[in-house]
């Protein structure tokens, strides 16, 4: 039986087109909102054109439409692979692809309406909460049950990270949205106070650990070692870095709230937690760069390459950047500037974008039965103006934030403020701007990737692959 | 023992005392325990025997020195910095620093370098510091940061927040009453009139009171207007409509507008009423502070 069998192919095909269609929608989004702060009248007095409505569907689209979709596909695709058996219930993968696309749909009429729980990263109402919760547990049947029916002895290190962040995120997303309903669209969180901001930080900065690093550590931890043709550089450090890094990152929470109404110890287990996190989030990033040992000529040809190796040294300054600033006295600089806007986008579009491209040109050719991508100098095409517009973007907001800070505290030698707010945000509109130009080349980046996608697939009959036998 | 540190009860101190040192600990054994060579296991350079999807292979390279040591330094780090400041628990940390007494050193340091300033121009007259420049310029500073959000950075108001740079007050431009303005501040209420005149009363209203602005105005409904507002508004504003301040009712006879003078924005400030709300700022500025910050606003309608 065992001979004839296949992989699930259809799902990870789904989710990988809507990894395409979800990141240029929501990257789309993203540069409207960089474009009203440059200028806000293109907000049009239209409730649901303003920043403040289109900016938490900007976030949700990127993270969870599109990185979401790109977690999915890749899982999916990993987990079959690399237990070489087919996907755990094809009804239930099919249930996930269609609910969670029914999520993103829900998040992308009622954020715009204003209907939200005003939790970032968590703004969507109840009865969406209760269908993702639905799919997600749907979801860590389906990749567990595969883990569970797999024809090789040992679980692969990206599964390890995978099932991580299922799990974790299954966690934080109940614990997170705890909520009294008082109607269809309204409803109120159970924590009161200091304590409800602690949870929603907990949850968030978790969200960029598990959903953000961790699932896309299991993305590296396959398509690198695939894609260069080398092993994994060290399996000791995978089985260090990874216990490290899933025990500390749950602690790190509290540094989104330094300076606030949150205990002082609190403040301190959030800031020495995120110092420590740094030598487990290098593990990851040693050991994805330096598999690329004895084949580094492949970057010179393989764009594919340069996006995984490029995505992993981004996610090696973020993961710098963002211990530095978990320091309280760095914190006091950088809070509540652009700054923080610069070292969330180095981790989302230099880390998580760009793993996720490379992952995506990886698999749709493998997933339509082609031997490659229509156009490989398009890829290159895209590698560059995607490289070019992050580094633009995150220059353009360390030196805002950093400015933004120093104006905000500068005193005149009365004891006044040198500054007023206002000047502040006049002094930053060039680099507004600069933000808006790097943000658009990575949106036209995106456009390249559906046209050599649609050229790949177009008039395919895509078949699912055999299952490979055990040795 | 640090007061501001509250638990509900000592079980919790200790339950987060645990799991932080727990996880420290535990980090430092997992490195210290995997920097070691177990027997048998492939050397460095080679693979771990174990293979996937084909060729999916993993080296047992050992683990990188200088990153060992970034970790022990980050572990070293931490368990220090637990020491010296609160985080563990209930435990002040050896440093005895809380935030709070970092505010109050702060904001006592600030008090000691800039007070003797404050309070040099607090003994000096409203109307002779709006003459000194240097006076004028730290009000100017005070009023960008305290008052610019509502009344405009140029002083020049919105909607709703009057206008500071002309000679027209709510409530009278003296430098004494400018300064108690800031100092307490002020609710200037606007009662609505809909029930009372209804729609049709509404427009007389509207034509009578911008007719005495001198703007184009139906003089028919303005006559029945006139009756009206000798009724019901004169208590406020004045038989001459020339306003009170005690009360601050504006002057009607002007085109100094708070809410706007289009018949629209005159029409919803009668039928609905307006609230005006200037906030105290005695707790929060101080009076020393307010007294430079009224020579500034004095300064502008003395030019």
């Amino acid at each position: 039986m065992d001979a004839q069998a296949t992989y699930n192919y259809k799902v990870v095909r789904q989710f990988t087109i809507m990894t395409v269609v979800w990141g240029i929608v929501g990257m789309l989004v993203g540069v409207v909102i960089a474009a009203e702060m440059v200028w806000p009248q293109l907000g049009m007095d239209l409730p649901w054109l303003q920043f403040g409505r289109l900016r938490p569907l900007h976030t949700n689209a990127v993270i969870f439409a599109f990185g979401g979709s790109a977690l999915f596909a890749t899982s999916y695709y990993v987990v079959q692979r690399t237990c070489q058996t087919r996907l755990f219930g094809d009804r239930l993968a099919a249930f996930t692809f269609w609910g969670w696309t029914t999520v993103i749909v829900l998040a992308a009429i009622t954020l715009p309406l204003g209907i939200t729980t005003s939790k970032e990263y968590a703004e969507l109402e109840w009865p969406i909460d209760i269908l993702i919760a639905f799919v997600w547990i749907a979801y860590a049947v389906v990749f567990f049950g595969t883990i569970a029916k797999r024809r090789v002895p040992h679980i692969y290190v990206a599964n390890w990270f995978y099932g991580a962040f299922i799990l974790t995120v299954a966690v934080l997303h109940l614990v997170n949205s705890a909520a009294l309903p008082v109607s269809l669209s309204k409803s109120y969180s159970v924590y009161p106070g200091a304590i409800d901001a602690m949870v929603q930080w907990w949850y968030g900065h978790n969200a960029v650990g598990f959903f953000l690093t961790a699932g896309f550590l299991g993305m590296m931890y396959y398509f690198v070692p695939k894609q260069a043709g080398r092993p994994i550089y060290s399996y000791r450090l995978s089985v260090v870095h990874f216990w490290a890094l899933i025990s500390t990152y749950m602690w790190a929470g509290p540094h989104h709230l330094h300076y606030t109404a949150l205990p002082a110890w609190a403040q301190s287990l959030g800031m020495v937690f995120s110092l420590i996190l740094l030598a487990p989030s290098w593990g990851g990033m040693i050991n994805g760069i330096m598999t690329l040992s004895g084949a580094w000529h492949k970057l010179r040809t393989d764009p594919i390459l340069k996006f995984l190796i490029v995505s992993l040294s981004f996610y090696g300054m973020s993961t710098f950047e963002g211990p530095m600033m978990s320091i309280k006295t760095v914190n006091a600089l950088s809070h509540y500037t652009d700054w923080t806007i610069g070292h969330v986008h180095s981790g989302a579009l230099g880390w998580v974008a760009m793993v996720s491209i490379g992952a995506v040109y990886f698999l749709i050719p493998k997933l339509f039965g082609q031997t490659q991508m229509f156009s490989i100098r398009l890829i290159d095409w895209h590698f560059w103006m995607s490289t070019i517009g992050v580094v633009l973007y995150i220059v353009a907001m360390w030196i805002a934030g950093v400015m933004q800070g120093l104006m905000w505290r500068a005193v005149n030698d009365d004891g006044t403020l040198t500054y007023s707010f206002v000047e502040s945000l006049q002094a930053t509109y060039p680099f507004y701007f600069v933000r808006l130009l790097g943000g658009a080349l990575f949106f036209i980046g995106m456009l390249l990737m559906a046209y050599n996608v649609y050229k790949t697939v177009s008039g395919v009959q895509p078949e699912d692959a055999p299952v490979a036998q055990t040795a | 023992m640090n007061p501001e540190i509250v638990f509900t009860s000592a079980f919790w101190s200790w339950w987060i005392i645990a799991l932080t040192l727990a996880n420290i600990l535990g980090c430092w054994w997992l490195i210290s325990w995997s920097a070691k060579k177990v027997p048998g296991e492939a050397a460095s350079g080679q693979v771990t025997g174990h293979r996937w999807d084909g060729d999916l292979q993993e080296y047992n390279n050992p683990l990188p020195r200088w990153w060992l040591w970034l970790f022990y330094f980050t572990l070293v780090f931490s368990l220090g910095y637990l020491a010296l400041y609160p985080g563990l628990g209930k435990l002040p940390g050896l440093l005895g620093w809380t935030p709070q007494k970092q505010y109050q050193e702060e904001i006592a340091a600030a008090e000691a370098a800039y007070q003797p300033l404050f309070a040099g121009y607090a003994r000096i007259p409203i109307a002779r510091l709006s003459k000194d420049p240097q006076a004028v310029k730290i009000g100017q500073r005070l009023f960008v940061n305290y008052c610019a959000g509502c009344h405009g950075s140029d002083a020049r108001g919105n909607p709703g927040f009057p206008d500071l740079s002309d000679d027209e007050w709510l409530y009278g431009g003296d430098a004494r009453t400018i300064e108690k303005t800031i100092l307490d501040g002020r609710n200037g209420v606007m009662p609505a009139w809909r029930e009372v005149v209804g729609d049709p009363g509404i427009d007389q209203l509207v034509a009578y009171v911008r007719g005495l602005a001198g703007l184009d105005a139906n003089t028919a409904q303005a006559a029945k207007g006139e009756t009206l507002f000798s009724t019901y508004c004169v208590g406020c504003h004045g038989g001459d409509a020339g306003g009170n301040p005690a009360l601050g009712a504006p002057n009607l006879r002007d085109r100094v507008w708070l809410y706007g003078g289009s018949a629209a924005d005159v029409g919803e400030s009668i039928a609905n009423g307006r609230n005006g709300h200037m906030p105290a700022h005695r707790d929060f500025l101080g009076s020393e502070k307010t007294h430079l910050l009224a020579a500034f606003i004095y300064s502008l309608s003395q030019q």
